[in-house]
């Protein structure tokens, strides 16, 4: 039973929260969406903090697309062998994912000890970055040291399926009884942190703007906003 | 041809006494809250100093405005893909250091405070973190009137590129006033940084507005604008900035600070220019031309080809009339005394400046009879130096300051002449030559700077309403009309129809 609520029922309800309350908060609170920016008050360990994470999780991300997205067979027909693919996954994860991490501790202190930031630093702020950290950081520690002293865990046959399952509405929770525990604690808390996204200033990310480059660069519009004045 | 109306300010730095009565009234108005506190949208600066925010003249620092490279106007700051790659870090904005930390004073402690020995004080306290300030360092106007002196007049990018020395002892120093609001450019570098297109010029009065529930607070508009007339609202993490009072515009009423200012320097009309011209006017290659290529943009509301264009590009017959009697027009474009500030930004800028005149520095030995081309020397020797004001408001073009500086002192000559006599005849002077102006059109402009009243000085036409489109549905518009707006529910990121 419990097999069942962590890996169909816990990442159903994560989802729908996050595809359900982003709407709601698009359409209900949209004027609480932007990127938490903290840069007026403080410069110079924000350049340091928000790059390096930023940078870090976006490889992250493109990382977790080629390893959990991507399935096994298809590194294998192109001729990529296991062992070539976890020497590249685990230099190519453990540094995006110490870039995450050490971003994320530089943007916690900060938080933590300039003033004027930490006055107006939430307690949805704290658990954000603090939710991430621990993501990021059981993340981090299952690719560098897991992976090379206990055992190169191969979860393109586990989570990777799964997870992919999850999207065809036949989740197949058997695949998920024996991996590791630290990381099924990683997709537990990622899970949690989807969930969390549109309670918190996390949305930003899906405001990314991609059209910027081609766009016109003058905007014209028309006051009573119900017509646009350029075709 | 792209007709399209702009309304315009001009500020008169003669009569400017810098009594900031307009940047209290802005403030009371509009940024009297939370996250804004350090706000101004409009502010006056004493020059030479600092400005508002500390040096917002240094583009080296700040990347605000155009450049241009290869015959193409390209944001200085970096385009959008580099823009893109530096989101999560703005490495070329502004800090409150460089804007001030607000404050307020424990108030509380003087209704609160036990008798004492010693009369209690209020002590001023952060509006940032809300603590106890010890000792606040910079501030509002904490230059004003050249306080600070020769420690503060060296931050002014405008000082360093002088030639000569500017001499800091007190009998030959210079200063002016400079108030400063958003200047609602034509090429506005704030719209083009904006990555979400929150930023907009609206069609018809060519106001520049931040769409606050586009806005996601990415911050390049804050130092994308040269002027630094954009501001991160910390509280709602949203840009903010002069909306030029548009609620009292569209009213006909001028805005907050020029219907409030003390010394009635401030004039605002309607001018018609081409958008389609607007592009090459930046992107002409000597940042000296750029202010004739400025006025070229602009077109004669007396014509009546313009005329007949600017009804069928749907511009209302009032705008029309506003346009032909505009005070900006006559000024800037047809008299040519008010320039535009920091034309070498290339955006184009909509408030102009007539520059101040200023004591001579050298006595004038024979002032009993001195003849009216005596005064042609006296401008070049006026106390602000030529250089600092072509630095200012003409791209270093002193030619075109003198010209402007000429023109005003023969005003004061002819008018002086006028009322007390006793100078030799106007009309044959060298001084009205060189100026290049006649004795009517001296008139003309002594009426308008000195004497006109309100509605010379504001001619501003409402904003027709009437004329919107939606407004049937408006008059019906049911009461769940936020929910369910006539162009659907969700608009973005799909494009708004055309719906009526
Ligand atoms: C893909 C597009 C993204 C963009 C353009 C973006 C941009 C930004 C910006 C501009 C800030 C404000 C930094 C500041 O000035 O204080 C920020 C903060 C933040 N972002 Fe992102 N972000 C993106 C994706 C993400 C993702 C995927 C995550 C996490 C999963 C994330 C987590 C955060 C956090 C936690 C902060 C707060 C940092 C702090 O308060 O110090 N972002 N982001
Ligand atoms: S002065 Fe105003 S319109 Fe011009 S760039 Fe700055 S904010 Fe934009
Ligand atoms: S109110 Fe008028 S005179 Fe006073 S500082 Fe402002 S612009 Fe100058």
């Amino acid at each position: 039973m419990a097999e069942i609520f962590w890996w169909v029922i816990f990442p159903y309800i994560a989802f729908a929260i996050l595809i359900l309350g982003s709407f709601y908060r698009y359409a209900f609170r949209g004027i609480s969406w932007y990127a938490p920016s903290t840069e007026i008050f403080e410069k110079r360990w924000l350049r340091i903090g928000s790059t390096f994470f930023h940078w870090g999780i976006i490889f992250a991300f493109i990382g977790h697309v080629m390893g959990i997205l991507i399935p096994r067979s298809f590194y294998l027909s192109i001729g990529v062998s296991d062992h070539l693919y976890h020497f590249f996954a685990i230099l190519g994860g453990a540094i995006p994912g110490l870039m995450v991490v050490f971003g994320l501790l530089v943007m916690l202190v900060r938080k933590l000890s300039i003033p004027s930031v930490q006055v107006h630093t939430t307690f949805a702020e704290y658990y954000t970055i603090i939710l991430l950290l621990l993501v990021a950081g059981i993340g981090t520690y299952m690719t560098i040291i897991f992976n090379t002293t206990v055992v190169a865990y191969e979860y393109r046959a586990t989570i990777g399926p799964w997870f992919r399952s999850l999207f065809v509405f036949q989740p197949q929770y058997q695949l998920m009884s024996d991996v590791p525990f630290i990381f099924r604690l990683h997709v537990v808390l990622s899970f949690l942190l989807f969930a969390s996204i549109p309670f918190t200033q996390l949305i930003h990310m899906f405001s990314f703007p991609g059209r910027y480059p081609f766009r016109a660069p003058q905007q014209y519009r028309a006051r009573d906003g119900y017509k646009n004045s350029r075709p | 041809m792209r007709i399209k109306a702009q309304v315009a300010m001009v500020m008169h730095l003669d009569k400017c006494i810098g009594c900031h009565t307009c940047s209290v009234t802005c403030k009371n108005v509009w940024t009297n809250r939370p996250g804004m506190e350090y706000v101004w949208f409009n502010n006056v600066e004493t020059r030479p100093g600092p400005g508002y925010p500390k040096e917002w003249e240094n583009t080296d620092r700040y990347k605000g405005g155009w450049t241009l490279r290869n015959g193409r106007l390209h944001l200085r700051a970096g385009g959008p893909v580099a823009k893109l790659a530096n989101i999560f870090y703005n490495p070329n904005m502004a800090d409150l250091s460089d804007f001030y930390e607000p404050w307020t004073y424990d108030f509380e402690h003087l209704h609160k405070a036990p008798s004492k020995e010693h009369l209690p004080v209020a002590r001023p306290k952060s509006t940032i973190t809300g603590k106890y300030m010890d000792k606040p360092e910079w501030g509002p106007n904490w230059d004003d009137d050249l306080a600070g002196g020769s420690e503060v007049v060296p931050m002014d990018p405008n000082v360093r590129k002088l030639q000569e020395h500017i001499a800091m002892e007190y009998e030959k120093t210079f200063m002016m006033y400079l108030p400063r609001i958003c200047e609602h450019c034509l090429n506005p570098s704030c719209v083009a940084s904006c990555p979400t297109g929150a930023l907009y010029k609206r069609d018809e009065d060519g106001i520049v507005l931040v769409d606050q529930e586009a806005c996601r607070g990415w911050r390049f508009c804050q130092n994308g604008c040269p002027y630094h007339k954009v501001y991160y609202n910390w509280n709602t993490h949203k840009a903010e900035k002069c909306n030029f009072c548009y609620p009292r515009t569209e009213a006909g009423l001028p805005t907050i600070c020029s219907e409030t200012c003390v010394g009635r320097i401030r004039y605002i009309g309607v001018v018609l220019y081409d958008a389609d011209r607007v592009k090459k006017a930046a992107s002409v290659e000597d940042p000296k031309d750029l202010y004739e290529a400025q006025l070229s943009v602009f077109l004669d509301p007396q014509d009546p080809e313009v005329i007949e264009r600017a009804l069928e590009a749907g511009i209302n017959r009032s705008w029309i009339d506003s346009a032909q009697q505009s005070p900006i027009y006559k000024m800037a474009m047809k008299w040519k005394i008010a320039l535009p500030l920091h034309p070498e930004y290339r955006t184009l800028p909509m408030v102009w400046y007539v520059p101040p005149l200023s004591p001579i520095m050298n006595h004038l030995t024979n002032e009993h009879d001195l003849s009216a081309d005596g005064y042609i020397p006296a401008v070049d020797q006026m106390r602000i130096p030529m250089e600092y004001l072509a630095s200012i408001l003409s791209a270093d073009d002193t030619s075109v300051i003198r010209r402007v500086l000429l023109k005003m002192a023969a005003m004061r000559v002819h008018m002086r002449d006028k009322s007390v006599g006793g100078m030799d005849e106007m009309k044959k002077s060298k001084l009205l030559q060189e100026a290049g102006t006649t004795v009517e059109e001296l008139e003309d402009m002594a009426r308008l700077l000195a004497v006109s009243k309100y509605n010379e000085r504001f001619v501003i036409p409402t904003g027709r309403r009437e004329m919107d489109e939606d407004l049937h549905y408006k008059r019906g518009a049911c009461s769940i009309e936020e929910l369910a707006p006539p162009e659907g529910m969700v608009t973005y990121p799909f494009e708004r129809g055309d719906t009526p």
